[in-house]
């Protein structure tokens, strides 16, 4: 009964906020809000997407980066052989990140703690690599994208594209918060905290791993996937930036990964503080600020955001904070 | 699962099993058969083999050589997840809790993963099995703030929810109290009498005398006394082992 309260008021919420999304897109004139909503909004993707990997099963994943970056060039590679509509590409980006995510895993989820860390910033380095001498999408020297015109009923690129981000956000968080219910949460949670234990209690702990990487890269892929038509531009140094990684990581930290809403927090913080920070001071001071965030967390708030608000909270105490 | 064996056929057959790590040899060519029900004593000195054997049994480690059939399969090359659903659960000689659940979520691992066809919701399982270990009380409580003797229960608690026919006990009473001992004892006979067979490593003597049907002991990876509690007690090299020449 409590459990279906919580999930009709995380649907109802859920309405709401799409229906607030696409009426701001229809009666704000100003591009800035959605130029500037549509980063904190990919963060807040990105954050939750980790998560389900880098939280829930406490493999920290550094790369973030090689799964957004994958997602850039799908989308770009795709748009540019076919003129693909950007659903399509976002899909694809998707199922490229969720094949990355099987391969990635089948290598590295046998290595623990920051070996596995030091093997997914590998990853992302052999990636870039091999983007930067594929001559179809630009190479080193990156690509200019030109935008098709916009559907209705939006007035602007970018305004679509803050209503598909925001989609992405919903997705991620649905599919994040439906694993946290699940069997394979528990399960996720168990190896966590101890492998050979959940494993002796019957826990497929490398299956549920493949599992988890699969859905946090395709996810991290799809977030990715829009970027180079925000941009109008993709080269592989910008999207296979190490700082993908680190913001998401930092974010979903600094929220909280035992439940869901701790990485939407920590991203919806962390993400407006920069692109406040980026207009009044400088776009430099943002990493500045995130290392003294993360630092001061660390130390104040191991437990994140959440477990500011609540000491006790637990992973399993159902869907909404 | 689908094998079945022969009413009388043994429930667990080690046969033959060698396990080395580089050149230290720490089971050398063990066989044994336990029977369906049996309460099984394993002894030895510290470094015999004994964890390495049940890390053999439940999965953990793979041996070199020899095998291990389970219900009439060979279960060698099985992971520990499987082996767990085919029945074979244990507890760890230093308790690994799931530290971020609270007792009653740590069964419900078991009871989620290990555990097929049951019509009763999960937490009333869950909860008859902790009233039964006299852990009804600290359901909702997180492992941390358990005591010794309590985690020691929790970890039996958590084994008897993969529903097991092999329960092996590692050294589930290392640390605890005389009362403590014969509380922790006492739970093992009584899962022993509803037909789960029980391998218990023990130090303690008085325990593994009071428990066993059977007792094993172990040297240096190798099989130096097997039969009665009493009469491997008497044997001269158990006592060589133990006390020194």
């Amino acid at each position: 009964m409590n459990k279906r309260s919580h999930s009709i008021a995380f649907w109802a919420g859920v309405v709401i906020f799409l229906v607030a999304v696409l009426s701001m897109t229809q009666i704000v004139r100003n591009e800035y809000p959605f130029f500037a909503g549509y980063v904190i909004l990919q963060f807040i993707a990105l954050a939750v997407a980790w998560s389900i990997l880098g939280g829930y099963a406490g493999y920290v994943n550094f790369g973030t980066n090689a799964f957004f970056g994958v997602g850039v060039y799908t989308a770009v590679a795709l748009f540019k052989a076919t003129g693909a509509p950007l659903v399509v590409q976002i899909a694809a980006a998707a199922v490229v990140g969720m094949l990355l995510g099987f391969g990635v895993g089948l290598l590295t989820l046998r290595m623990r703690g920051i070996f596995f860390s030091i093997a997914t910033i590998a990853l992302a380095i052999i990636i870039e690599t091999c983007v930067m001498n594929w001559r179809f999408v630009g190479g080193a020297a990156g690509i200019q994208i030109q935008r098709p015109p916009v559907t209705a009923p939006f007035d602007s690129y970018v305004k679509m594209l803050f209503f598909v981000q925001a989609v992405l956000v919903v997705i991620a968080v649905s599919i994040s918060r439906y694993i946290q219910n699940s069997r394979i949460g528990r399960g996720l949670q168990a190896l966590r905290d101890d492998e050979l234990a959940a494993e002796c209690t019957g826990v497929p702990t490398l299956k549920l791993k493949l599992v988890a990487c699969m859905i946090s890269g395709a996810l991290i892929s799809a977030a990715g996937a829009p970027a180079a038509m925000y941009l109008q531009y993709a080269d592989p140094s910008s999207a296979f930036n190490l700082s993908y990684s680190v913001s998401a990581l930092a974010m979903a930290l600094i929220g909280g990964t035992a439940h869901w809403i701790g990485p939407v927090l920590g991203a919806i913080l962390l993400g407006s503080t920069q692109q406040l920070l980026a207009v009044t001071i400088s776009s430099e001071v943002n990493v500045l600020v995130l290392g003294i965030m993360l630092v001061l967390f660390v130390v104040g708030a191991p437990k994140g955001i959440i477990g500011l608000l609540r000491p006790r909270y637990r992973l399993r105490a159902g869907g909404k904070p | 699962m689908t094998v079945t064996a022969a009413p009388d056929a043994p429930l667990l057959q080690v046969e033959t099993l060698t396990k080395t790590f580089g050149g230290f040899t720490a089971l050398d060519n063990i066989s044994v058969d336990i029977r369906k029900g049996e309460r099984f004593g394993l002894i030895g000195p510290n470094g015999s083999g004994k964890t390495t054997l049940i890390n053999c049994i439940s999965g953990a480690l793979r041996p070199q050589i020899g095998s291990v059939v389970f219900c009439g399969e060979d279960i060698t090359q099985l992971p520990p997840h499987l082996r767990a659903r085919r029945g074979i659960a244990r507890s760890f000689q230093i308790p690994r809790p799931f530290k971020s659940m609270t007792v009653l979520e740590n069964l419900l691992v078991g009871l989620d993963f290990a555990t097929v066809g049951s019509n009763l919701p999960e937490e009333d399982v869950a909860m008859s099995i902790l009233t039964r270990m006299g852990l009804s009380s600290k359901a909702d409580a997180l492992t941390d703030t358990l005591s010794q003797v309590e985690l020691r229960k929790m970890e039996l608690a958590r084994a008897m929810a993969v529903r097991p026919k092999l329960l092996i006990s590692d050294e589930a009473m290392a640390g605890l109290s005389h009362s403590e001992v014969d509380e922790v004892l006492d739970l093992l006979i009584s899962l022993g009498e509803e037909d789960i067979t029980i391998i218990m490593i023990e130090h303690i003597m008085q325990a593994v005398m009071r428990f066993s049907e059977r007792v094993m002991c172990l040297d240096a990876g190798r099989i130096i006394a097997i039969g009665a509690p009493a009469e491997v007690m008497a044997n001269k090299r158990v006592q060589e082992a133990y006390l020194g020449t």
